[in-house]
């Protein structure tokens, strides 16, 4: 295919640095997942005071850690919340942004400022809201909105680069062979657009499972997981932080390698069954 | 954004005409497919209307109001604005911010765009692209809080990066500045915010024509000036776009600020979130908007140089 060209030296220097950018964002990861595993004597920092479990037994007792699994619960049950939400919204979004109407410039104006405003602004607005009204603050009500304020732009903006890139062919095609609009969006888009609301959903999923700072007064008196985290880190100083660390990071992990795997199987189905070209000839 | 409509003739759904002429309803100016775009768009906009519209009037209302120890309650004074404004101490800590911000934003453009190029022009076929592109942003769908944390055993007194410089006879005694510092906060920064420039860049790149380079190259540019007369030039909305990231995230961030400096360090979200745990809400709103023109202004800025609805 390709003619191989030498790589210039440059090409070495480079990627060197990138080996070390790739260090540097994973490498302290792993050290606390090294550290998590220190024996029960050991400390916050190496060396190694023995090797076990004790750590990520201790997340099962709760005058060790409070309340994370009701925190876990609750921030797996909002992330899908959010997730559900951020998916339906940005198509419909999308779908509508592909034609001028009055006010679009201003509402997606609307959209970037939700992206750019700072999150603490979010909390304390919403907050302020809830207190004036004498409403209680919570995290399935509050919290659900403020963090929503945090992922529809990044869906909203995926979809809007899905779309610019989208053929419309393909729903004339459909059109002209007689498809309504519902029947053109249910066969025709969704199918072609699939593999990117995977990622949307995945921008929905963690971004909200790992936001901190909308939720910080939104959430009222049941906290989510990275609020009990933080709590965790002015009042714990055992390698037990270190194991919660490793299990939520294992878990976000699990989470993403679970989309990406979903988004390859769909891309592989979407190739075998785009198209029959060459398959009715004789 | 939009492709123009295709000039076929035929009649689409939607009551409108494949020329681009909305057919008018009785109703008034508003085409039935605006309609149905503004009926799509219905829940997205009350959601902002009410969980970003309003509360950003909320504070701004709130700035005015004034408070004891016990509540806040309405009111018409200027105080909250006029301590805010007079006081030394917001100086101090807006110099301080800014110093957070520009340290970040110069480590995070020279890094993200060093590793947007490397993967962009380096690596040769799309599916390594892809890969290391992924690699590159997975931490970015992990928790912030952990990764703050996971810097600890790193740059503590007895952490590994003491550890080796001692083992390496560069220093005799373990460094206090490594942990719990301005160093430590602008590190986290960098660790937490540099995808956010990455991402951009790398996108942009991806955009620039190969050819271009190839042209400068046979016009007799070498490395060094295909990547300053060519490549940066052409990656320029990447680098706004990921600079007004890294601008808002830093200057209203809270919580890396407290967590890294050991509590030590002052930030502008710092000082809100101060108020907000004093219960000082009107006190908390005034700095709130003070850092909301701020950040807006610095954005307005930027903004002049890029059309994000043209990157996407």
């Amino acid at each position: 295919m390709r003619t191989k060209e030498p790589r210039p030296r440059s090409f070495y220097a480079l990627a060197a640095f990138f080996a070390l950018f790739v260090v540097f964002l994973y490498g302290p990861i792993i050290t606390i997942a090294i550290l998590s595993f220190q024996g029960p004597q050991g400390g916050l920092t190496f060396p190694m005071n023995g090797v076990s479990l004790h750590w990520f037994f201790d997340l099962f007792e709760k005058q060790a850690v409070g309340d994370i699994w009701g925190a876990f619960r609750r921030s797996l049950a909002l992330g899908l919340m959010v997730m559900l939400v951020t998916v339906v919204l940005s198509v419909m979004g999308g779908l509508a942004f592909r034609r001028r109407f009055l006010g679009a410039g201003a509402l997606f104006y609307l959209i970037i400022a939700s992206l750019i405003i700072p999150s603490i602004l979010i909390s304390l607005g919403v907050g302020l809201i809830f207190n004036i009204l004498d409403w209680e603050v919570h995290w399935t009500t509050s919290g659900f909105g403020a963090q929503l304020t945090w992922t529809l732009p990044f869906g909203l903006l995926i979809m809007f680069a899905v779309f610019n890139r989208f053929n419309k062919a393909y729903e004339e095609a459909a059109r002209d062979l007689g498809a309504t609009p519902w029947q053109t969006v249910r066969f025709v888009v969704l199918p072609i657009i699939g593999p990117s609301l995977i990622g949307v959903a995945l921008f929905g999923f963690t971004l909200s499972y790992d936001e901190f700072a909308r939720t910080l007064l939104t959430a009222g008196s049941y906290n989510t997981l990275p609020l009990e985290i933080f709590g965790m880190t002015t009042n714990v100083t055992s390698p037990v932080l270190y194991a919660l660390g490793t299990m939520t990071t294992v878990f976000s992990f699990a989470i993403i390698a679970g989309f990406i795997a979903l988004a390859v199987v769909l891309r592989r189905r979407r190739a075998k069954q785009g198209s029959d070209a060459g398959r009715g000839m004789v | 954004m939009r492709e123009e409509e295709r000039p076929s003739g035929a009649i689409t759904p939607g009551g409108r005409s494949a020329t681009g002429n909305p057919r008018m309803t009785l109703k008034g100016l508003i085409s039935a497919s605006e309609r149905t775009s503004w009926l799509l768009l219905s829940p997205l906009v009350l959601i902002l209307a009410f969980f970003l519209v309003l509360p950003i009037l909320t504070i701004a209302v709130v700035s005015f109001w004034n408070y004891n120890e016990f509540t806040f309650y309405p009111d018409f004074v200027f105080d909250n604005y006029f301590y805010l404004l007079t006081s030394q101490v917001t100086l101090a800590t807006y110099l301080k911010t800014l110093k957070f911000m520009v340290l970040t934003w110069i480590f995070c453009t020279a890094i993200g765009f060093t590793v947007a190029y490397f993967l962009a022009f380096h690596v040769r076929s799309l599916g390594a692209q892809i890969a290391l592109f992924l690699l590159c942003t997975i931490p970015f769908w992990t928790s912030n809080i952990i990764r703050m944390i996971s810097w600890i055993p790193f740059l503590g007194r007895n952490g590994l990066a003491n550890s080796a410089l001692i083992s390496l006879g560069i220093i005799d005694e373990p460094l206090e500045w490594l942990l719990f510092s301005d160093f430590a906060v602008v590190l986290a920064f960098v660790h937490l915010y540099v995808l956010f420039m990455v991402v951009p860049v790398f996108n942009t790149m991806m955009r620039i024509d190969k050819s271009l380079i190839e042209a400068a190259r046979d016009a007799g540019a070498n490395g060094l000036q295909i990547l300053t007369n060519v490549v940066i030039p052409l990656s320029k909305p990447g680098i706004m776009i990921g600079s007004i990231f890294i601008v808002t995230l830093v200057m209203g961030d809270f919580i890396t600020v407290r967590f890294m400096s050991g509590g030590q360090s002052a930030s502008v979200g710092r000082v809100i979130s101060n108020e907000i745990a004093l219960l000082q809400y009107p006190a908390a709103a005034a700095s709130a908007v003070v850092l909301l023109a701020t950040v807006l202004l610095m954005i307005a800025v930027m903004m002049r140089f890029v059309d994000i609805r043209k990157e996407l």
